[in-house]
């Protein structure tokens, strides 16, 4: 074989190749335009996971955005609080507090205490098993367990715990909402970080279907509703719902619930 | 070059072989930009315009370099190489010199960067015109001819689909088969139909 062979496509594509780039290099240079170096700046600052959820492009977009005023920082979710004072000082604004929030889950019957309506063997993802006579649960409302939620969240906030339930780290969610949409049974909702009290349930069934499937499950027995002294619960379709405008923290309903639906943060 | 032979391109570009319902290439951007008439019609003109003038950039590089060096074999590589630095090269010049247009091309023009349908009416005019060794007399017309041709197919696909879609919006399309779903099956009957000029012998 000619050792020519080889050596002339390897030169003739090196040099086309840094002949290109070459071209290319000094083109930019000639037809460069003059970007504001303050997009680079916050871009630096942004979270970078590209997520889309602030309405631009990804987060080079929402830079470019932000400098033309046709967005606003609070829009980006996955933004830290130091990041946002940083950016807010470089577009010459002054930042509005933000109240921050987390995601809740609204479901604590897990394998242990939901009892199952049948063994699923299919696709391990919650939305999958929804489509299966509504999950292997008994409970068709409560939370399926296959952590659809666990991979969806980019800030890895979410994680599974042995009762295969999904908790919520506090400190990590940005309270983006990718675990609400991709919920099947809606269990999430995004709540002030500053209250303590929940309730972990969203069956709409009466409270003898719901104790049938389930020991933690809300009866809408109205105890609670009796027990807030500011009427912040209220049952609706055989479910108790907090009213956060009005509730303060007092857990008098925590106290009050016979089956601890009720769920309290510690704190 | 006889018109005879450049009519039977057009024609077999446009109808025939259209690049997306019968060859399948450019998929991509079909099924991306299609949503609306407008987007859809620059994106067109922006491919007809790259691979037009990336034919003519291959031509040259498949003429002068890869055939006296015999490596032939190259020619996908390279012709990547030139397609990409082409393109990079025309973004920035538009970016320059007319903002708006560029705001307009928006990110099709980077799309094509790496769209098959380029590079694929490149190799076809290697293939169909310079197969014989050496440059034939013509086959520049001829391959420019027809890189401007696929173009042309390319976008009426593209119009006629965006067309479709944007009927699709206002009509009761199942759940299930909203979004990219119908416009698979709306692509498929469209190539269907296409299937029908195949029979033409020109
Ligand atoms: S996505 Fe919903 S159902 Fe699935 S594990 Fe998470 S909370 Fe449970
Ligand atoms: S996906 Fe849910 S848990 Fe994860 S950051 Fe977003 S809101 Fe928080």
């Amino acid at each position: 074989m000619n050792p020519m062979d080889i050596i002339i496509p390897v030169l003739t594509l090196t040099i086309l190749g840094v002949a290109f780039g070459i071209g290319l290099a000094m083109a930019s240079k000639k037809f460069c335009i003059l970007m504001d170096p303050r997009i680079e700046e916050i871009y630096k600052h942004l979270p970078g996971a590209n997520c889309g959820a602030c309405g631009a492009g990804g987060c080079m977009g929402f830079a470019e955005a932000l400098i033309h005023g046709t967005c606003t920082i609070d829009r980006c979710s996955g933004i830290k609080e130091e990041a946002q004072k940083e950016i807010s000082n470089i577009l010459g604004i002054e930042l509005k507090a933000r109240i921050k929030q987390v995601a809740i889950l609204h479901c604590h019957g897990g394998n242990k205490r939901a009892k199952d309506k049948f063994i699923y063997a299919g696709i391990e993802d919650c939305t999958a098993a929804n489509l299966v006579m509504g999950g292997p649960k008994a409970c068709r409302y409560g939370c399926i367990g296959y952590g659809s939620c666990v991979e969806v969240c980019s800030f890895g906030a979410i994680t599974m715990n042995d009762e295969g339930l999904p908790v919520v780290d506090e400190e990590k969610c940005t309270a983006c909402g990718n675990c609400i949409l991709v919920c099947p049974n809606k269990l999430f909702t995004l709540e002030p970080t500053s209250k303590i009290y929940s309730i972990r349930c969203k069956s709409l069934d009466m409270g003898k279907a719901v104790m049938d499937a389930c020991s933690v499950g809300c009866i809408g027995c109205r105890k609670c509703e009796k027990a807030c002294p500011v009427n912040a619960i209220k049952i609706i379709d055989n479910l108790a719902v907090i009213d956060y405008e009005i509730c303060n923290n007092m857990g008098k309903c925590f106290e009050a619930c016979p089956t601890k639906t009720i769920g309290r943060k510690k704190k | 070059m006889e018109i005879g032979k450049l009519i039977s391109i057009a024609i077999s570009m446009i109808f025939i072989n259209n690049f997306i319902l019968s060859k399948f290439l450019g998929l991509c951007p079909f099924l991306g930009v299609s949503k609306d008439m407008k987007p859809a019609i620059s994106m067109g003109f922006a491919v007809i315009f790259v691979m037009t003038s990336s034919a003519i950039i291959t031509w040259g590089l498949y003429n002068f370099i890869l055939i006296p060096f015999r490596i032939e074999y190259l020619r996908t590589i390279s012709f990547i190489l030139v397609i990409g630095a082409f393109v990079q090269f025309v973004e920035m010049v538009i970016r320059k010199t007319s903002p708006p247009l560029y705001k307009a091309l928006g990110i099709y023009l980077p799309l094509i960067t790496t769209n098959c349908a380029v590079l694929g009416v490149t190799v076809l005019n290697s293939n169909d015109f310079f197969s014989s060794g050496g440059a034939v007399a013509g086959s520049f017309v001829y391959a420019v001819c027809q890189a401007f041709f696929a173009g042309i197919g390319f976008m009426l696909a593209l119009i006629m689909m965006s067309g479709i879609r944007e009927r699709l919006e206002l009509i009761d399309v199942p759940e299930s088969l909203k979004g990219i779903p119908i416009a698979f099956i709306v692509a498929s009957l469209m190539s269907l139909a296409f299937m029908g000029f195949s029979g033409f012998k020109l």
